[in-house]
């Protein structure tokens, strides 16, 4: 039975048909027959053509070679075709998992763009194996996202609906109890405005009101842990590395407390202080203070790092890069600086505003800022490199407070409206044209904070505490062993105790958190330099050439001297083509474009 | 309106009962794990102090000779047997793991020169200073049995070193001449000279099983091929070399330890040039035996410590010492890798661990992963200044750092004129000669 397959089907299921009527069944431990054989059976050469065209595609040899290489190309990787076992069966997800490029991208940590000067061979053939190892383990990491279980959350408005236009009551309608009970809000008008702050697992607030008013509690469970009114005016308020620890700026001084309330320690060397940033890897409190001063006291040893003079009067707007550890102070005269407490000096400068600066907010990859001032502008800053505005808006009111999710999500509170725009993901900057959310509060925003791990944001207002429900904005996924808010006693004990020995020190912080990994090329030429100084001579330069001695007979002093000058007029003549290479590219670039030639050129030196 | 809140149940993030494991989720997402790069500096600083404080190389001395030790071998067959020769013709074999000794034997009147097991393990042999070789059983004799040799040979000079062919019934000799002996036989198969001085030890390359080095004392290192009558070629030091050691993975590749106070790692292959100089004992190297691995190798010297180097470094990686240990005369690494042993003047044989801050014993699985991450980080940063510091610092004895002090200085002043020597002659009239091919004089096939 011999017919043509007809064009465009390529698996023709009727000539299928007629094959497997023709046989018998098979066991798959029976010799394989022509019919199915992978064209090792002898047979005639006709019939082995008809089968060719019979079966589907065999995967490609290379592709299972190089299963953790990726290509730019395809922006999947795929897996090799479905491959026939003996049985017949058909395994559907043969080979390693397909990852997208973009993940893998996320997870790669060496930047291939870079090149060292004058790699010697090991070196070179080191740094190859490093790097086939690091896109190997990139992969890995990619493909253990598929183990991630939650979802991040998301809200989405029917066509043409406006998601802003959504009140927070048709949200608590919509989601499940556990979610609807995570939006409340505290009525707490007689304390005056709040300032609040959630702990780096998100299990935990504190807050505390302008007359006093300091407490601390489980929000989750609602569990109250402390509540006192420190009789003073409360400026800011900022959890430590655990919840068991308290910091409040208050009045007069820096005082800390413990979560049963009790003060522990009163830091008067922290006077006036405005506003407070914890670094928790660095165990650093930031304090920014009316007198100007910005100030790093250690909590692990109770010790203060620096106290550096910013220069600017009265400090307010204080931020931290969680990224990097750099404090981003904003100042009266329009301006943002970047400090570290290596430095004396500002690391950067930017000037963002007309008129002074009313909030900061740096997003979690440090990518971007947000800066808003008294000009009633929005900006948004990239934060790699070049310090521009990416993009700006004007809001009727201006924001007073400002700050970003985890998942790049960009609250800002205006009067008694607060405003969530959102971008295109994580690292990608918030388009500021829609706004995600808005609600309106019950009194003046005086802090906004998202909660770490939870789609809630937390506002502190003139009239208490409202926790608000944002759905998309918090990371879904919490590595346990970093920050985990089902953590027991135990494992929170045990993670102290880890985070306390590897704490970074306060000299290592600058813009880019990665340069202690890099190759410091700038020393290493100058100490090669030294090196060649003290010894002579250069132990690395290329020797001079040296003709090998050939048979005995063959190399008379003239023809071993013949070869050396070979080699090198052949050097010589490659050095004066490369200079003369360059002079032309020279001439080329000083070459006036456009500019019609002048008669009188020919006089011009 | 269609909305999504992230919704955690607890049930799957908290244990059930008190018996289970905690659960553990985890995100790789570099955002969620800032400041990476710092925080495995300072887990790599950590990981450098705890090497240092657990560095405890010393495990046991074997006390029992009433004179100085001059000879160690090895078992092939048993990690825990090794065998030791002193200077009072005295031979201990010692059982590792109960660190005691088994058996005693006087075998020989004067020192007992060398020392080898037969590649089987059942027999060993010894030379002595009465101008004899003997083989004597490992094991015991029987109840009532006299204690002898198998066979004894006696010979017209004395014998200073011995080495057993690695696979077949034969070993070589030296003293003035090489001898290779068929261990039937009572006359060697071959001697071969080159020279007229006495020849302090011999080695089989346990490879090429044919070829054999042996270094004598008119400075040259000698090889010789079993197969043929002549010996290859020699090389021609500065000093005299006092032993030879092949390295057990590169079958072209020794190392000499000198007079000169260098170890000088040669390949076969190309004499006029050693691979490596391995500089950093203060008085004459006495004894260089490699690591299973073929990797490092363990040097003794006369200035009282062991030195541990890296094939490829030219400086050691480590340095054993104690207050009582004298000049250190033979060196061994067992064949495990793990352990080294040293024998000196004072009459002891000392165990020490081959990785000074090791954990013997069995390791969990935790435990085993923990070590291997913080490896990890020791090799990533182990450039920085400060890691580097830490862990190049070794506690040195007065005597042996002053020695290195004054060696500094006249080494500088050596160059220094060299340097002067240079500037003020013709240019090109005098070259600079590197650190290794100072050591040359000749190569002679």
């Amino acid at each position: 039975m011999e017919t043509v397959p007809e064009p465009g089907s390529n698996v023709p299921p009727k000539k299928d048909r007629l094959q497997t009527k023709k046989k018998k069944p098979r066991r798959y431990w029976e010799q394989e027959t022509t019919g199915t054989a992978a064209g090792a059976s002898p047979g005639p050469p006709r019939k082995r053509k008809r089968n060719r065209e019979l079966r589907p595609q065999k995967p490609k040899k290379n592709d299972t070679s190089k299963k953790f290489r990726m290509s730019k190309k395809p922006r999947e990787l795929k897996s090799p075709r479905p491959q026939r076992s003996l049985s017949g069966a058909q395994d559907p997800f043969a080979g390693p998992a397909p990852v997208s490029v973009e993940v893998v991208q996320k997870y790669c940590r060496i930047d291939k763009s870079k090149e060292l000067p004058h790699p010697k061979t090991k070196t070179r053939s080191r740094l190859v194996v490093a790097e086939a190892q690091e896109e190997e383990t990139s992969v890995r990491a990619a493909r253990s996202e598929l183990l991630l279980t939650e979802e991040p959350g998301f809200l989405e408005g029917e066509d043409g609906e406006d998601t802003a236009k959504i009140r927070q009551a048709d949200i608590v309608e919509a989601v499940d109890i556990a979610s609807a009970a995570k939006h409340f809000d505290l009525n707490l008008r007689q304390f005056g405005p709040y300032r609040l702050n959630y702990s780096r697992t998100g299990r935990h607030l504190a807050f505390g009101g302008r007359r006093g008013h300091v407490a601390a509690l489980d929000w989750v469970t609602k569990k109250l842990t402390c509540e006192i009114n420190v009789m003073e005016a409360v400026r800011d308020i900022r959890f430590l590395h655990s919840e068991a620890l308290l910091a409040v700026a208050q009045n007069r001084w820096l005082h800390i407390y413990d979560n049963q309330g009790i003060e522990l320690h009163c830091v008067r060397r922290c006077d006036r202080v405005t506003r407070l940033e914890f670094l928790p890897f660095h165990f650093l409190l930031a304090t920014a203070s009316e007198t100007g001063f910005l100030t790093y006291l250690d909590v692990s040893v109770g010790k203060i790092v620096a106290a550096l003079n910013a220069r600017a009067g009265r400090l307010s707007v204080m931020t931290q890069n969680p990224y990097n550890a750099v404090i981003h102070l904003g100042h009266s005269n329009g301006t943002v600086s970047l400090w570290s407490p290596a430095m004396k000096e500002p690391l950067v400068k930017i000037l963002c505003h007309r008129g002074g600066v009313r909030a900061v907010a740096v997003d979690s990859t440090g990518m971007h800022m947000a800066t808003s001032g008294l000009d009633h502008q929005l900006k948004v800053f990239d934060l790699r490199g070049t310090f521009q505005p990416l993009s700006a808006r004007t809001l009727p009111q201006g924001a007073g407070h400002l700050a970003f999710s985890q998942r790049g999500l960009l609250a800002a509170g205006m009067g008694d409206v607060v405003n969530i725009w959102a971008g295109q993901g994580k690292a990608s900057p918030p388009s500021l044209e829609q706004p995600y959310l808005t609600h309106r509060l019950s009194g003046h925003v005086h802090g906004l904070q998202f909660c770490p791990y939870e789609d809630v944001l937390g506002v502190g207002h003139s009239g208490g505490i409202t926790s608000m429900l944002v759905p998309g904005a918090a990371e879904p996924n919490f590595d346990g062993l970093e920050s985990n808010p089902y953590r027991s006693r135990k494992q929170r004990q045990e993670w102290e105790v880890k985070a306390l020995l590897e704490k970074v020190p306060a000299e290592l912080i600058c813009l880019d958190p990665r340069a202690l990994a890099e190759v410091d090329v700038i020393s290493l030429e100058q100490a090669k330099k030294e090196r060649a100084e003290r010894l002579g001579y250069d132990p690395d330069a290329r020797t001079p050439f040296q003709p090998k001695p050939k048979q005995k007979g063959r190399s008379s002093t003239a023809s071993l001297v013949k070869r050396k000058r070979k080699v090198m007029d052949q050097e010589h003549r490659d050095k004066i083509r490369q200079s003369l290479e360059q002079q032309l590219q020279k001439q080329e670039k000083a070459k006036p474009t456009g500019a019609r030639p002048s008669a009188l050129d020919r006089f011009v030196r | 309106m269609k909305v999504k809140m992230l919704s955690r149940n607890p049930d799957h993030y908290v244990r059930e009962t008190k018996l289970d494991l905690q659960r553990v989720p985890r995100n790789y997402d570099p955002t969620l794990h800032p400041f990476e790069v710092p925080r495995e500096y300072i887990r790599a600083l950590n990981a450098a102090k705890l090497e240092r404080v657990f560095a405890k190389p010393f495990l046991a001395s074997l006390d029992g000779h009433r004179d100085g030790v001059n000879c160690l071998a090895k078992n092939p067959k048993s990690l825990a047997t090794v065998l030791s020769g002193a200077c009072d013709g005295e031979v201990k074999i010692w059982n590792l793991t109960k660190r005691k000794c088994i058996r005693t034997i006087q075998a020989h009147e004067g020192f007992v020169r060398g020392i080898c097991t037969r590649f089987c393990g059942t027999s060993f042999f010894t030379v002595g200073d009465d101008k004899t070789v003997k083989q004597w059983k490992m094991d015991g004799p029987s109840c009532g049995e006299e204690e002898e040799p198998l066979h004894t040979i006696l010979g017209k000079t004395v014998y200073t070193g011995i080495d057993h062919h690695w696979r077949e019934a034969v070993f070589a000799t030296c003293g003035q001449q090489v001898d290779i002996w068929d261990e039937q036989r009572t006359s060697p198969i071959c001697s071969m000279t080159w020279g007229f001085d006495s020849i302090s030890s011999v080695k089989f390359n346990p490879i090429e099983t044919f070829l054999l080095g042996s270094c004598a004392s008119d400075r040259n290192i000698v090889l010789y091929d079993m197969r043929q009558a002549t010996p290859l070629k020699k090389v021609i030091l500065d000093m005299r070399t006092n032993t030879i050691c092949w390295n057990p993975m590169e079958a072209f590749i020794f190392t000499a330890a000198n007079e000169d106070y260098n170890l000088y790692t040669f390949d076969m292959r190309a004499l006029d040039t050693p691979v490596m100089v391995h500089m950093d004992h203060v008085s004459a190297v006495l004894d260089v035996d490699y690591s299973p691995t073929g990797r490092e190798f363990v040097s003794a010297s006369f200035d009282k410590s062991i030195r541990i180097f890296p094939v490829d470094k030219s400086r050691s990686r480590e340095v054993y010492h104690t207050k009582r240990m004298q000049h250190v005369i033979c060196v061994k690494w067992t064949a495990d890798s793990k352990y080294i042993m040293c024998g000196s003047d004072e009459m002891n044989i000392r165990l020490w661990k081959a990785n000074a801050s090791e954990k013997l014993g069995v390791l969990t699985s935790r435990e085993r992963a923990a070590t291997d991450y913080n490896q990890k980080l020791k090799e990533k940063f182990q450039h920085h200044p400060y890691i580097k510091r830490i862990s190049r610092h070794r506690h040195l004895p007065k005597s042996i750092y002053s020695q290195i002090q004054e060696q500094r200085i006249m080494k500088e002043a050596r160059r220094r004129k060299e340097l002067n020597r240079i500037k003020h002659s013709k240019p090109g009239s005098v070259q600079m000669v590197s650190e290794k091919k100072k050591h040359v004089v000749a190569v002679v096939k």
